[in-house]
C-alpha cells in the first residue's frame, strides 16, 4: 500500500465553550479526491484550517508523506505544497489578474513573466483566463479561477477547496469539477469541503462524514446513496417536507417592470421585473448571491420605496408604503442577514419580537408597548417552531444561528401573513432545523398565502417551489412550473456559465 | 497572558458595578494627582467629595447640589435620547446658550410688566431656542449627510460670539452705567425661575426631576424609545422595522437641544439672573460625561448629576480651602469619564488569564 500524502491523527482543537475538532484521524492519499463533509459548526473549518497552517491544534499530530508536518502559519504550509482556495475570495477588485496573483507571492516575478504563467497554466487545466483583465468585471466562477490559477502556480501536492461550488451557476460547476478531475490524474490531492451531497457523490473517490467535531464514518460516495451519507451527518433520519397539491389561486402580488437603481455602490441595480404571485403558491427565486436578491426583498419589504405601479396589492398601489403599512396590510418579510437586519443582535428576543410583531399583533397601545402581551407572543413563537433558548429574555446574539433564524422566520410566520417573502431561509442552518423551517412555509402556502422564497440553494428551491424563476443580474426570467425542471435548463435560467469557456480536458 | 473574551449577554452586574468601580478609580488616581502638587491626597478627596455633603457647612452646600445639578440632568437626559440612537450632539453648550439668550430677551421684553404668563413664555422660547440651534447640525446632517459632531460643536463657539454680543449689545441693561450684562431676571418676579432661593430650589430643579420620569416612561414603555435604542444597537434592523432614519436624528437633535435650551433659561432667569459674557460655565460639555456615567438611563444620569454637582462644589472647596488648582477639579472630571470607558470594556467581555492565543 502506497503511503498516504496527508495523515492526520487525534487532532483535537478547543475553543472556550466548544470543542471544534475531537480526536480527528484520517488519510487523504496522493491523487485523491477526498470529501470532508458535515453541517455547519461540525468542524470542518477548524480541521482545514489547522492542515493550512491557521490554527495550531491542542493535540494530535500530521504527518506529509511521512514527514511530521507542523506548519505554524500558511506560508509554511503553501511550501510544504498545500494550497487552499477559500470560500471569500480574497481579491482586489481594481487591479488585473496577473497583479491579484503576484500580490500572493513571496518574491514575484516580473509582470510579464506571471502573464505568462498563467497563460500557461490556464491553458493546461482548461481554465481559460486572461491575465490582463481586471477583476471587478469578472464574474464569480472566474474569480475563482484567479485564486485556483494562484494555488496552482504553486505546484500543490494537496490542493484544499472550501465549498467551491456555492458561488457558481450549475454549468460553472462542471466545468470545474473537470479541472479539478484532470488535477486529480495528475496526482495532486483533492480536499473537498461540501455539504452538496450530489456534488460529492459525482466528484469524490472518499468521504469522511464530521459530526459535532468527531469522525463519524468514512464512505465511498460513488456507492452510498444521498440519503445515507445526510442522516450519517445529522445522525438522525431525515424528515422530507411534504407538500400537498394545491390549485392556483388568485394573484395578490403583482409586479411590473420593477426597476430600481442600486441603492449603494456595490448593489445590483433591479429591471424590468415583472411577475404576478398567487394566493397558495411557494414560488422559488434562484441566482447566484449577489444578482439583487437583496434590493428586491428591500423593495419588496418598504425599505426601499419604488416608483407608482411598479408594484400593486390586491390591485392597490403600494410601493410608496414603508415597512409597517405594509405588514398592516399582509405583506410581510425575513430578510437573509439574521444579526443586525432581520434580529438586533444585542436585544432580547421579547423585544426582537417586537421589532416586526407591534402592527399585526396590535403589541402596542397608543404607542406604548405592551411588553406582557410580546413576551407572551415570543414564547409562542419558540414553543411553536422549537427555538432552542433558556428563555425570551436572554439576547438574539447568544442563539446559533440555525435557532435564531427558526425565531424570525416563525415570528412572521404565527403572524398569519397574507405573502411571505423570505430570503435564504435555511442559510447556515442546519439539516434539520433547515426540514423544520421548509415545511412551515409548505404549512403557510398550504393554508393560502403566497410564499416568495428566494434562494441560493437549488435543491431546496426545487423541494418546495411551484412555480421558479430566476435572479440574475437585476433581471427575473419568466417563471416556469419547477416540476419537471432539469438541472441544465436552471442553469441557463441563472445564467448559464456567464460565457466561461468549457475545459479542454484532453491530455 | 490577558485576554479579552466577548460575553454571550452584556453583564447585569457590571453594568451596575462599572460606574461605581469608574468613581473608586478616579479617587484613588485623583489621590495620587494631589499628592503630586504637594497636597494631601485623603483630605483633599474628603474635601470634594465628602465635605459638600457632611460638613459643618453642609446647610450652604446642599442646596448648591440641587442648582448645580438640575441643569446637568436636564441636559443629559436629553443627550441621552440621541447617544442611545447614535445621533451625536456634543453641542449641548451652544444650545444652552441660545435657549438662555431666547428666553432672557421675552422676559426682558416684557419687563417690568407683571403677569404669571410671563415665565411660562419664557421657558417656551428658551426650548425653541434650543430646538432650533439644533436643527442646524440636524438639518444639514440629514439633508447633506454632513457630521453633526462637528457642525454642533461648533456652533458652540457661534453661539458664545452671540452671547457676547448679546450681553454687550441688544440684551445690555439700559440702566447699567454701561457695564455689559442684562437686567437682572432672578429680581424680576415674573420672569424669575426661583422657588426658594435658600433651598436650592427653581423651576429648572423641577423640570429635570419631571425629565427623568418622563424619559424613563418613554425608554421603557414606548415604541419611540424602543425605536431609538433599536437605531443605536442595529441601524439596518430598525428600517427594516419601519424607524424613519432622517426623522429619527431631527427628532433626536429636538429633544437634546430642547432640554439644554429650557435648562439654559432656567439658569439664566434663577442662580446666574443675567445674560453676561462668561453665563456659560461648561454645563453642556459636562453633561456628556454624566449621560455616559449614568449608563444613558434616567435614574443613572440623576445620580451621575448629583456625582458631578459634587465634584464642581467640592472643587471650589478645594480651590478655596486648599488651593488646589482649578484646571486639576476638570482633570479629574475627564477622569471619571475615561475610566468609566475603560471599565465598560468589562460589560460585554470578560477578562481571561491564560496563554496566548494561536492565530
Amino acid at each position: 500500500m502506497t503511503q498516504p500524502l496527508l495523515a492526520l491523527s487525534g487532532l483535537t482543537k478547543a475553543y472556550p465553550g466548544v470543542v471544534a475538532n475531537k480526536d480527528v484521524s484520517f488519510n487523504i492519499m496522493p491523487g485523491e479526491v477526498h470529501a470532508l463533509l458535515g453541517e455547519n459548526g461540525a468542524g470542518k473549518s477548524t480541521l482545514v484550517k489547522t492542515i493550512y497552517g491557521l490554527v495550531k491544534p491542542d493535540s494530535g499530530t500530521m504527518m506529509l508523506n511521512g514527514a511530521p508536518f507542523t506548519p505554524a502559519e500558511p506560508r509554511a504550509a503553501r511550501a510544504s505544497g498545500v494550497a487552499m482556495v477559500f470560500q471569500h475570495f480574497s481579491l482586489f477588485d481594481a487591479m488585473n489578474v496577473a497583479e491579484n496573483i503576484a500580490l500572493g507571492m513571496e518574491n514575484p516575478p516580473p509582470q510579464r513573466e506571471i502573464a505568462a504563467q498563467v497563460r500557461a497554466v490556464s491553458d493546461q487545466y482548461g481554465l481559460p483566463l486572461d491575465p490582463s483583465r481586471i477583476v471587478g468585471e469578472l464574474s464569480a466562477g472566474e474569480r475563482q479561477r484567479v485564486e485556483i490559477i494562484r494555488c496552482l502556480l504553486q505546484d500543490p501536492k494537496l490542493l484544499i477547496m472550501d465549498e467551491p461550488t456555492s458561488v457558481l451557476t450549475p454549468q460553472e460547476v462542471d466545468i470545474l469539477f473537470k479541472t479539478l478531475r484532470k488535477l486529480s490524474a495528475e496526482g495532486t490531492a483533492i480536499l473537498y469541503i461540501s455539504h452538496k451531497l450530489e456534488e460529492i457523490r459525482a466528484l469524490c473517490e472518499n468521504a469522511t462524514v464530521l459530526r459535532l467535531g468527531q469522525v463519524v464514518g468514512d464512505c465511498d460516495p460513488r456507492t452510498t446513496s444521498a440519503r445515507d451519507m445526510a442522516e450519517l451527518m445529522v445522525g438522525t433520519a431525515l424528515h422530507v417536507p411534504e407538500r400537498a397539491a394545491r390549485p392556483a389561486g388568485d394573484t395578490v402580488l403583482s409586479l411590473k417592470n420593477l426597476s430600481a437603481k442600486a441603492p449603494h455602490q456595490f448593489g445590483t441595480a433591479l429591471r424590468d421585473i415583472t411577475i404576478d404571485v398567487q394566493k397558495g403558491e411557494v414560488l422559488g427565486i434562484g441566482g447566484v448571491a449577489g444578482n439583487g436578491q437583496d434590493e428586491l426583498v428591500a423593495a419588496l419589504s418598504g425599505e426601499m420605496r419604488t416608483a407608482a405601479g411598479m408594484i400593486t396589492y390586491l390591485g392597490e398601489n403600494i410601493g410608496h408604503l414603508g415597512p409597517n403599512p405594509r405588514r398592516k396590510i399582509g405583506l410581510l418579510t425575513a430578510p437573509e442577514e439574521r444579526m443586525g437586519h432581520a434580529a438586533a443582535p444585542d436585544m432580547s428576543l421579547v423585544e426582537n419580537a417586537v421589532l416586526t410583531a407591534t402592527t399585526r399583533k396590535e403589541l402596542s397601545n397608543n404607542g406604548f408597548l405592551n411588553w406582557r402581551k410580546a413576551r407572551t407572543f415570543a414564547e409562542d413563537v419558540i414553543t411553536a417552531f422549537d427555538v432552542r433558548t433558556p428563555g425570551p429574555n436572554n439576547a438574539a446574539r447568544s442563539l446559533s444561528g440555525g435557532n435564531l433564524q427558526k425565531f424570525v422566520i416563525g415570528r412572521e410566520i404565527m403572524q398569519d401573513p397574507d405573502v411571505l417573502v423570505v430570503n435564504q431561509p435555511t442559510w447556515g442552518v442546519d439539516a434539520s432545523a433547515a426540514a423544520a423551517i421548509r415545511q412551515a412555509l409548505l404549512d403557510l402556502a398550504a393554508k393560502g398565502t403566497a410564499v416568495i422564497c428566494i434562494s441560493q440553494d437549488l435543491d431546496e428551491l426545487m423541494e418546495i417551489s411551484d412555480r421558479f424563476a430566476a435572479l440574475n443580474e437585476g433581471r427575473l426570467s419568466a417563471p416556469r412550473p419547477a416540476q419537471g425542471l432539469t438541472v441544465e435548463e436552471i442553469g441557463l435560467m441563472l445564467g448559464g456559465a456567464h460565457d466561461m469557456e468549457v475545459a479542454h480536458v484532453d491530455a | 497572558m490577558l485576554m479579552l473574551e466577548k460575553r454571550p449577554q452584556p453583564s447585569k452586574a457590571w453594568t451596575l458595578a462599572a460606574p461605581l468601580l469608574a468613581v473608586v478609580l478616579t479617587m484613588i488616581c485623583g489621590g495620587l494627582l494631589f499628592a503630586a502638587l504637594g497636597k494631601a491626597p485623603v483630605e483633599t478627596i474628603r474635601t470634594i467629595f465628602f465635605d459638600p455633603l457632611f460638613s459643618e457647612f453642609a446647610w450652604f452646600y446642599r442646596p448648591q447640589l440641587l442648582i448645580k445639578g438640575a441643569p446637568l440632568a436636564l441636559i443629559a437626559i436629553g443627550l441621552s435620547f440621541g447617544f442611545r440612537a447614535g445621533i451625536w450632539n456634543i453641542g449641548a453648550e451652544g444650545q444652552y446658550i441660545v435657549g438662555a439668550i431666547c428666553g432672557a430677551a421675552v422676559g426682558l421684553a416684557f419687563y417690568p410688566t407683571e403677569s404669571f404668563l410671563i415665565f411660562p413664555l419664557m421657558v417656551i422660547a428658551g426650548i425653541l431656542g434650543g430646538v432650533v440651534w439644533a436643527m442646524i447640525p440636524g438639518i444639514l446632517k440629514v439633508k447633506f449627510g454632513t457630521n453633526e459632531i462637528l457642525v454642533s460643536l461648533m456652533l458652540v463657539y457661534v453661539a458664545e460670539q452671540l452671547l457676547a454680543s448679546m450681553a454687550l449689545g441688544t440684551l445690555r441693561n439700559p440702566e447699567g452705567m454701561g457695564f455689559p450684562g442684562s437686567r437682572n431676571l432672578a429680581k424680576y418676579d415674573s420672569a424669575s425661575s426661583w422657588i426658594s432661593e435658600n433651598a436650592g430650589m427653581h423651576w429648572g430643579v423641577v423640570a429635570a426631576f419631571i425629565a427623568v420620569i418622563f424619559a424613563y416612561v418613554i425608554l421603557s414603555r414606548h415604541q419611540f424609545g424602543f425605536n431609538v435604542r433599536l437605531a443605536g444597537q442595529s441601524p439596518r434592523a430598525a428600517r427594516f422595522a419601519g424607524v424613519n432614519p432622517k426623522l429619527l436624528v431631527l427628532v433626536c437633535m429636538g429633544i437634546s437641544g430642547g432640554l439644554a435650551g429650557a435648562a439654559g433659561l432656567f439658569e439664566v432667569a434663577g442662580p446666574a439672573g443675567q445674560i453676561s459674557i462668561d453665563f456659560n460655565v461648561g454645563y453642556g460639555f459636562t453633561a456628556i460625561i454624566v449621560a455616559f456615567l449614568g449608563r444613558l438611563h434616567p435614574i443613572g444620569i440623576l445620580l451621575a448629576a448629583g456625582l458631578m454637582a459634587l465634584t464642581y462644589i467640592g472643587g471650589e472647596i478645594a480651590q478655596s480651602n486648599l488651593g488646589l488648582p482649578g484646571a486639576a477639579i476638570q482633570l479629574m472630571q475627564g477622569m471619571l469619564l475615561f475610566f468609566l470607558l475603560m471599565v465598560d470594556v468589562l460589560t460585554n467581555y470578560r477578562l481571561r488569564f491564560g496563554k496566548g492565543a494561536t492565530v
